[in-house]
């Protein structure tokens, strides 16, 4: 079985990977940086009194939430220019799709977070004479974020692997550059093997750095 | 120092607290008993503002609460309250529990408000824990923290809801000794509680709460030994 395969000659194809995996890095690293920014924002949105700030963050998470990732990669790269009458490059058109999706999920994740602080807190702080902001800036948000880590990595994870489906809008991420090589040399079962061994190096790091954190931070 | 009068609170068109009346001394302790759910609680949490209260009138201190021009987080930093789970920080130490509003609010030193923190934790006997973390502590030892905390921004009036309702038994006698102790200094203070051996010992004034009204009160004597209202008697003869 294994014997029928060209293991060794994959070796060749690891320039052309190395750049895919550079692009993925890339990628998620840009685009989860503006994505966390997003869902702060609009997870602040989630927790908000002001009905328009709330409504506008709900309608975002839920738009987000409730269509698949590769519909709006596709409506971003082949959809989207025809209304604003600009193309966008498949890399941007990449962050954007990534930065949009992960911010909906992380604006749950800060909401979620905020919400699970027993009432009780902001209540002793209030009683203290803090105003709502410090009750919340001193108290509320230390121990939120706290709590946000564990899921804010799981989220970076499942992002992570989304970028691949970059691929069908041409970023020439990890994916993409596998696509490339097995359909030049027909060596689907080494290349695919391999591109999936490299996401599962990338996560399998990501996870123990994560839960090298929690561990300092003593979360459970 | 305190007027309460025609005190209305609705949640929805649950009518918790129903026109209550009540004035209290400076220095006065008055303890509040009776039933759950007959609004006890509410009536504290009224006296704070951590309930908007729906009409009625309160003065504490000579300030009007429900006016409102008046700087609520104010008359919040002039009552301390003390809370049946305790409500400690549980991301800062003893310490740092004791000194953020004194410092946030009162503007003291981080210097100033260690001086003070250590006076109250020395009071409250935890003088060897301001550097542990409330997870670290049994529930009578947070309990007694959460009071030096509230000690901490000098309140004019402290209410405590259940101090010990969450309590091990034998966790209880430390806190109430410590409660005891504040009253003794001359502490104005309104105590929600079922310990009847505390209400009798310490209370000046005892009042009965049923169904969001103040039934009868007065002196711990009275109320225990010749209650006059018949659903008193009830509760008395269901908790002693
Ligand atoms: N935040 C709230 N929203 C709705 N109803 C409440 C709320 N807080 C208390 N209540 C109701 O008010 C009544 C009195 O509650 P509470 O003041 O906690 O009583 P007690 O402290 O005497 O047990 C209860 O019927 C309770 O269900
Ligand atoms: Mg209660």
């Amino acid at each position: 079985m294994i014997g029928r395969f060209d293991w060794l000659g994959v070796i060749d194809f690891f320039p052309q990977l190395g750049i895919g995996l550079c692009y993925t890095l890339l990628i998620s690293v840009v685009g989860l940086l503006i994505g966390f920014v997003l869902g702060a924002i609009f997870g602040l949105g989630r927790l908000s009194k002001n009905k328009l700030f709330y409504s506008i963050a709900s309608v975002y998470v839920e738009v987000i939430r409730g269509t698949p990732l590769l519909v709006q990669a596709i409506w971003v790269f082949f959809a989207l220019p025809l209304i604003i009458e600009y193309n966008l490059a498949s890399i941007s058109a990449g962050i954007i799709v990534i930065s949009v999706n992960s911010g909906a999920y992380i604006a749950e994740i800060v909401r979620g977070a905020v919400q699970s602080i027993e009432k009780g807190q902001m209540e002793a702080g209030r009683s203290l004479g803090l105003t709502h902001n410090q009750a919340m800036r001193y108290i509320i948000w230390p121990q939120a974020f706290k709590r946000m880590i564990p899921p804010l990595g799981n989220q970076f994870i499942i992002s992570i692997k989304d970028t691949s489906l970059l691929s069908v809008i041409l970023v020439p991420e990890l994916m993409f550059q596998g696509r490339l090589v097995a359909s030049n040399y027909f060596n689907a079962v080494e290349i695919y093997t391999t591109v999936a061994m490299f996401y599962l190096a990338i996560t399998l790091t990501l996870s123990f750095v994560l839960r090298y954190v929690e561990r300092r931070l003593n979360i459970q | 120092m305190i007027k309460v009068r025609q005190l209305y609170k609705k949640f929805g068109d649950n009518e918790v607290l129903r026109g209550i009346d009540c004035e209290m001394k400076e220095k006065e302790v008055v303890c509040v008993i009776g039933p759950s759910g007959s609004g006890k609680s509410t009536f504290l949490r009224c006296l704070n503002l951590l309930e908007t209260i729906t009409s009625g009138e309160v003065i504490i201190d000579g300030e009007n609460i429900m006016n409102p021009n008046i700087d609520i987080n104010k008359i919040r930093t002039e009552v301390g309250m003390v809370f049946q789970q305790f409500n400690l920080f549980p991301h800062k130490n003893v310490m740092e529990n004791i000194i953020l509003a004194p410092m946030k609010v009162r503007k003291l030193s981080r210097e100033e408000a260690i001086a003070r923190g250590e006076k109250l934790l020395e009071k409250v006997g935890l003088s060897d824990k301001g550097r542990s973390y409330p997870q670290q502590l049994s529930g009578g030892q947070q309990q007694r923290v959460a009071i030096a905390r509230a000690l901490a921004m000098e309140p004019k009036l402290m209410l405590f809801d259940e101090p010990t309702s969450a309590l091990d038994p034998e966790l209880v006698g430390e806190v109430l000794a410590v409660m005891k102790q504040l009253a003794e200094e001359g502490m104005t203070m309104i105590v929600v509680t079922h310990e009847m051996g505390f209400a009798r010992e310490v209370a000046d004034r005892v009042l009965f709460m049923d169904h969001g009204l103040i039934v009868e009160e007065g002196t711990p004597e009275q109320i225990f030994t010749s209650p006059r209202s018949e659903r008193t008697k009830e509760f008395l003869n269901k908790v002693l």
